[in-house]
């Protein structure tokens, strides 16, 4: 996966310009930044979510799993529902490994309401495993995990990468993966706009 | 695709407001009008087939917010747009599901209701052919009008004003047909241009949503 001079836009505001960076199999790349750097925009931008301002994005087609804020869980669906439908439309199996290695194996027939935010946050990482995709986004992983499942996702992630995956991840704690890149935002962050240089819709109805 | 239609309707069934809630208010409709109308057999017998559509109608209406906003909120959206599957599938498969929860039902419900209004016995092919050819245009539209709104909060409101004109032509070509056929006259022009209206918007608006759906996502 290659990233070429690309900036980015949250709400109208160029966020960051002209971040550049390779990721080759095998590779971790973790990404660090004060809050609001563009952290989650950039991650966005790379899954195709939102458009790049400028530069360019290459990669193979199909290739990305996305983990963002959100997990993507439903409420009335049990644990191993919500996994088999995200495994059936990605077309892969391997239900009952994913929520092995996650530590689910408990909880597969409990509706996912009644999971803590926790154990939510595992079930949305074990969908990364079923999708059975090689490059995965990950914005803030670790949320709501505790000490011992932090150190579970770290290990599922080094297989990950043993297996010639890749993982591109927002976060600020260490994950206990020694061999990841890190590339600070702080020098891609967008010059922001003088005052009385932006103008909104409004400033232009009132003239 | 199939996995996705059996999800939103195990969501549909699960939480309990999806099945139920079209047809509960599609009956309340039908039962309050001769309440509200007076009993007479020939004043019902008129007014049936509009008030048939109209409810049918109305009763789409209701659910047609929740079927991308839930998605958006607990982030299914954004990961069913980086999914293998294109987002006009998924436009397309919600659209079904969506007819299978209200659509269907209500079709297969109406002409119990229909005794109620007194609705002349030839009328009754009519409305069950009007309303199958018909509620699957009401969900297509109803869908795009969805994914135009998605994640505005509380985009209710403005989604019943961009479809309800929308909704109109649908409604007007298959209340005239059941008009028509419960009056024993020639209703097949009305049914067919329905029809074409059905068949233009299941064709058209999944690539029309699924535009707006990845517009609404950034």
């Amino acid at each position: 996966m290659q990233v070429q001079g690309v900036s980015c836009a949250r709400g109208g505001v160029t966020v960051l310009d002209g971040v550049s960076f390779t990721l080759e199999p095998g590779q971790a790349l973790v990404l660090r930044g004060p809050n609001g750097i563009g952290k989650t925009t950039l991650l966005r931008t790379v899954a195709g979510l939102q458009p790049a301002i400028a530069g360019k994005v290459s990669l193979p087609p199909e290739t990305l799993a996305y983990a963002g804020h959100a997990d993507g869980v439903k409420a009335t669906l049990s644990v191993a529902e919500n996994l088999a439908f995200w495994a059936a439309i990605h077309g892969q199996g391997g239900v009952d490994g994913a929520l092995l290695a996650m530590n689910l194996g408990q909880l597969r027939d409990r509706a996912a309401k009644n999971l803590s935010a926790g154990q939510r946050r595992r079930l949305g990482l074990a969908r990364l495993i079923v999708t059975g995709r090689p490059i995965w986004l990950l914005d803030e992983p670790t949320v709501s995990l505790d000490s011992d499942s932090v150190a579970l996702f770290g290990a599922v992630l080094r297989g990950h990468l043993a297996e010639g995956g890749a993982a591109l991840i927002a976060t600020h704690i260490d994950l206990g993966l020694p061999e990841a890149r890190v590339l600070d935002l702080t020098p891609y962050k967008a010059r922001a706009p003088q005052a009385g240089q932006s103008r909104d819709a409004f400033a232009e109805a009132v003239e | 695709m199939i996995a996705l239609i059996l999800r939103d309707l195990r969501l549909a069934i699960r939480s309990g407001g999806g099945f139920g809630l079209g047809l509960a208010f599609f009956l309340l409709v039908v039962v309050l009008v001769p309440l509200g109308v007076g009993p007479e057999p020939a004043t019902l017998a008129k007014i049936a087939p509009g008030i048939l559509w109209v409810g049918a109608l109305l009763s789409c209406l209701l659910s047609l917010d929740r079927i991308f906003a839930l998605d958006f909120e607990d982030g299914s959206l954004d990961l069913l747009a980086t999914a293998p599957m294109p987002l006009e599938g998924v436009v397309a498969a919600k659209t079904l599901a969506h007819w299978l929860v209200t659509g269907l039902p209500l079709t297969l419900a109406a002409p119990v209701l229909a005794v109620l209004l007194n609705l002349p016995g030839q009328g009754y092919s009519w409305l069950v052919a009007s309303l199958a050819l018909g509620t699957p245009a009401l969900s297509m539209i109803g869908v795009f009008g969805a994914s135009l709104t998605v994640g505005l909060k509380r985009g209710g409101l403005l989604l019943s004003l961009l479809v309800l004109p929308l909704y109109v032509p649908t409604l007007i070509f298959g209340a005239e047909a059941v008009r028509r056929g419960a009056m024993g006259m020639e209703a097949g022009t009305p049914l067919l241009l329905m029809a074409g209206i059905t068949a233009g918007s299941v064709a058209l608006l999944p690539f029309a949503s699924a535009a707006a759906i990845r517009v609404n996502l950034r």
